[in-house]
């Protein structure tokens, strides 16, 4: 029932809260470690807030050991290139599988379908040892590469340009429009919905992503977000809980804090595209 | 006039069009020749060799990677960990999901609140969330353990304690997933349509019990198919908790088939034994899939 | 009394009152059309009823029993949905059964597999399925008892919600626009079949529709509802003819009744821009005139008319008219030879018979009116 009163309802959300508490507990907990000092730390009291703030000094030595903003910057061309390329390469092979008739689309088609069954675990190791032998490790287009042919948004926008009326570009032919333009003109302006929500998928699965950053590359210059609290951990932090977080509230916020702003879009692009994959 | 001029063209395909079509798509099926398919290919020829990093040569040993596999209790532990790792995170991860949807469907306050909050984690970057994990699960200085003595309990080592590490694991994959599955749900409750409801309670269905079995259960079937399927071919990829926290420690006691394959190929450089784990691997994926098309086939209740 | 009767309902949507104190009795074997347009609040009145809104105010009894309270499934009633609201993962054969399943079956009795074995369980199945056959046979539906609502046409769809209602002997029928998702021919056809229905079931029956040929031929009485009211109950012959309210008389019958602003003087004596009509009406002031296409005459004298157009529909025609002095639009229905007595163009009179003249007051309430001439039977 969807009106019901509030005292009725507050068992409910009594329970959601509660839940939501538990689920926000690592958050709580890091924010609340990155802001101790490391003997308030130690002392394991259950107090969240901290008798000495100590935000500045952890904060800081991390901004002082670790290139924070470095990391930040890879992450962002990372994804950024990722997603260009996924997008140049996927718009135009969507359209083309759902609307043109060609010999091979029945194959390209076949392939595509064949290809969302591989998780991007399995070609791993060939591509390892093709950038290996490129002395391409350690750099952007070994991070980049790999991931710039998505099956999955050549399928997501296959089925988004199906659902195009075909009268559409039968009407662009008729007004005299090349195929060329016609993509350029009347399918890029209407791709944009099913774009959107495929780059937010795709940002949010490379941002995030640390098994191919962890393999390819090595030292601080190419790292991305992920690898960077990694080798913090490792190398700097060792039991330094309160910086340690201090990392982990810095590598996580960019996504966190752009999916609150977003959080529509955000669900929609991850979860509702998941859906239709 | 004669009769060939005066047949109509048969209809065939334009040249432009096909132009155009391999044209357009060109770029992509290069891209999947060099970054997919190759190295796909590459690797199951790969499990069928002896190949390491950096060796001169490499030579055909037809099924012996495989029968190492069998022979190996380091596999055999990866294996089981995974299968067990996957029994706990997907049944916990899709019935909570459930459960959670049904109660942020059943008002209407704090829905997007609540369906927020679940899903933070879904966009947390993991490795981050695995350091704080590591820090709330500290024996001695973690808040958990800090909340068992208030309590008078004694908590275990939670992730260096071959008794408990996969659990601690599994606990932080249910929290991983459960709001993705929670926000499919709430998808696929919302497709329903109100009126069955109102049905289901005219024709004398006066307990939510049997509106649940009546109308959302089977209604959500379809639903709860792709979740069972998306959250195990989730849970089957396991890799960065374990990278991050374990290293597939103490004692193998969390090694899983992800981490294995890692480990073999990129730290000892056995390629060509971790491309039979990756086989491995992508046999139980498809495995899953595979599965989910027969139960889809054997139901299809929107005919 | 048996059947249904409601008293002062009221219920609001937000800050919207969708329904203000309606009050409706329906008798024992009754069928009672609920119409009016979208958004009137007659299916906010049946979801009442049915228990799936829950009113603000007021109280609902079905076969006697007060039910305001009391949930869908307490109330005794079986209702068809817009949109048939069908299980699709159910069979035709256990759509229909749900009603009898739920009711004859007790919780343990409905699991699978244990159910079966509890005891009573198959008594009540085959009780079950011999109502069901039943049901599904008076609807034509027995080929495609195992069939799911997906492979139904629209048609069929609609004959399964109908079986699910008359599985089992409710107090109440409850039907909301069970024909709008039908074709024409369909819709006509079907319409006939629900009469049928109700007549052997002999249940009290509330039909919400929008369409008022549909509440005209099968309603025993039809309540006309605007903006959350009943503005009038009464036998489709008496709704049409005798319109009590300005707003049922122009929201029945189409082409829509002809309605000219007329002024009654101190005396009663209506007047039609300055014209007598030769009527006396109870009450003086600004009123209302409305006559029926079908009921306007051609004439040598009487209201002014300037001739717009002739639309020929196969058994009549509709002559487009507009009043000479007021410029209201008026529409005058003949039979189609009676096109020769119309002139090619310009000004001709009309009369009307004087029983038929229906007047209304500035409130739009229907008021008496007497012939100035006792003898006359046709006015201006």
């Amino acid at each position: 029932m969807p009106d019901r009163s509030l005292l009725r309802d507050l068992p409910r959300l009594a329970l959601l809260t509660l839940l939501g508490l538990l689920v926000l507990m690592p958050y709580i907990w890091m924010v609340a470690a990155s802001l101790k000092p490391l003997d308030e730390i130690f002392r394991a009291s259950l107090s969240l807030l901290p008798e000495r703030f100590y935000a500045v000094e952890n904060y800081g030595k991390v901004f002082a050991k670790v290139p924070v903003w470095r990391y930040l910057w890879n992450g962002v061309v990372v994804c950024g290139g990722i997603l260009f390329f996924q997008l140049l390469f996927a718009v135009p092979a969507g359209y083309a599988l759902a609307k043109l008739r060609f010999p091979g689309s029945g194959l390209a088609f076949g392939a595509v379908m064949l290809g969302l069954l591989v998780p991007y675990h399995v070609p791993a190791l060939p591509l390892y040892v093709g950038f290996s032998q490129l002395g391409l490790l350690n750099s952007y287009t070994a991070l980049i590469a790999p991931a710039t042919i998505s099956v999955f948004a050549i399928f997501l926008f296959r089925q988004f340009f199906k659902s195009l009326p075909d009268d559409l570009i039968h009407a662009a032919r008729m007004d005299g429009l090349g195929e060329a333009e016609i993509v350029w003109r009347i399918v890029l302006p209407n791709a944009w919905p099913a774009a959107t929500a495929f780059a937010i998928f795709s940002v949010v699965a490379h941002w995030n992503d640390l098994f191919w950053p962890l393999i390819v590359v090595n030292g601080p210059a190419h790292a991305t977000p992920a690898l960077g609290v990694l080798y913090f951990r490792s190398d700097e932090a060792g039991d330094d809980f309160g910086s340690l977080m201090a990392a982990a509230v810095l590598m996580t916020a960019p996504l966190v804090l752009a999916f609150l702003l977003a959080q529509r879009r955000f669900i929609e692009g991850i979860a509702t595209t998941g859906l239709k994959g | 006039m004669s009769e060939a001029t005066l047949a109509l063209p048969a209809p065939r395909l334009s040249a432009g069009e096909a132009l155009a079509g391999w044209m357009l798509t060109a770029p992509a099926a290069l891209a999947f020749l060099l970054m997919l398919l190759a190295p796909t290919l590459a690797t199951i020829a790969l499990a069928f060799t002896d190949y390491e990093l950096g060796a001169p040569a490499l030579n055909w040993i037809g099924l012996e990677n495989f029968a190492e596999l069998l022979q190996d209790r380091g596999f055999a532990i990866a294996l089981r960990n995974t299968i067990l790792y996957v029994a706990i995170v997907a049944p916990t991860s899709v019935l909570g999901g459930l459960a959670l949807a049904m109660l942020i469907e059943a008002g209407t306050r704090g829905r997007a609140l609540f369906r927020a909050i679940f899903f933070l984690p879904v966009v947390s970057l993991p490795v981050a969330m695995a350091a704080a994990w590591q820090y709330l699960l500290h024996p001695t200085i973690g808040p958990l353990n800090a909340a068992l003595r208030a309590v008078g309990v004694a908590g275990p080592n939670w992730l260096s304690s071959s008794d408990t590490v996969l659990i601690s694991l599994a606990a932080i994959g249910v929290w991983e997933n459960i709001g993705f599955n929670l926000v499919l749900f709430l998808a696929g409750l919302t497709a329903i349509p109100r009126e069955l409801y109102a049905a289901a309670e005219v024709d004398g269905a006066a307990r939510a019990w049997d509106r649940f079995r009546l109308v959302t259960w089977p209604l959500l079937g379809p639903t709860t198919l792709f979740v069972v399927t998306i959250t195990m071919t989730r849970a089957v990829r396991v890799f960065d908790s374990v990278a991050v926290l374990t290293q597939g420690g103490p004692n193998k006691a969390s090694e899983v088939l992800l981490y294995a394959m890692y480990e073999e190929g990129f730290t000892y450089f056995r390629l060509g034994y971790s491309a039979a784990i990756t086989l491995v691997f992508l046999a139980i994926v498809l495995a899953l899939v595979w599965l989910q098309t027969r139960v889809m086939e054997r139901r299809i209740h929107y005919a | 009394m048996d059947g249904i009767s409601i008293a002062g309902l009221g219920k609001g949507f937000g800050g919207a009152q969708v329904l203000r104190g309606v009050s409706l009795g329906v008798a024992a074997g009754e069928f009672v059309a609920l119409l009016g347009p979208s958004g009137c609040g007659k299916s906010t009145l049946l979801r009442c009823i049915a228990g799936i809104e829950r009113p603000d105010s007021g109280s609902i009894r079905i076969g006697g029993r007060e039910v305001t309270g009391l949930r869908p499934s307490q109330r005794d009633v079986a209702m068809v949905f817009q949109s048939y609201a069908l299980y699709p993962h159910l069979t035709v054969e256990e759509n229909v059964a749900v009603p009898l399943a739920m009711r004859r079956l007790n919780a343990a009795q409905r699991l699978p597999l244990i159910g079966a074995l509890l005891p009573g369980t198959r008594a009540a199945r085959d009780s079950i399925t011999r109502d069901v056959r039943g049901a599904a046979e008076a609807l034509g539906l027995g080929p495609m008892l195992s069939r799911r609502p997906g492979q139904l046409s629209g048609g069929q769809r609609q004959r399964v919600a109908l079986a699910r209602a008359i599985v089992r002997r409710p107090a109440a029928f409850l039907m909301d626009e069970p024909l709008s998702n039908l074709d024409a021919s369909l819709r006509v056809q079907t319409r006939r079949e629900i009469v049928a229905i109700h007549k052997a079931a002999g249940v009290a029956t509330v039909y919400v529709t929008h369409d008022q040929s549909e509440a005209l031929t099968m309603a025993d009485r039809v309540a006309v509802m605007q903006a959350g009211e009943i503005l009038q109950i009464a036998p489709p012959a008496e709704i049409y003819a005798d319109p009590q309210d300005l707003r049922v008389a122009t929201f029945i019958g189409s082409p829509r009744i002809n309605t000219l602003d007329a002024e009654a003087d101190v005396d009663g004596v209506l007047r039609v821009a300055g014209q007598a009509v030769g009527m006396r009406v109870s009450g003086t002031g600004p009123m209302t005139l409305a006559l029926r296409p079908e009921d306007l005459q051609l004439a040598g004298a009487g209201l002014p008319a300037m001739l717009e157009g002739v639309e020929f529909l196969g058994e009549s025609l509709l002559v487009h008219l507009r009043h000479a002095a007021l410029g209201t639009p008026l529409v005058l229905r003949l039979a189609p030879e009676d096109r020769e007595t119309l002139p090619p163009e310009g000004e001709i009179t009309l009369r009307f018979p004087f029983g038929r003249a229906l007047v209304f007051n500035g409130l739009g309430r229907r008021v008496p009116v007497h012939a100035l001439s006792p003898e006359a039977t046709t006015l201006v």
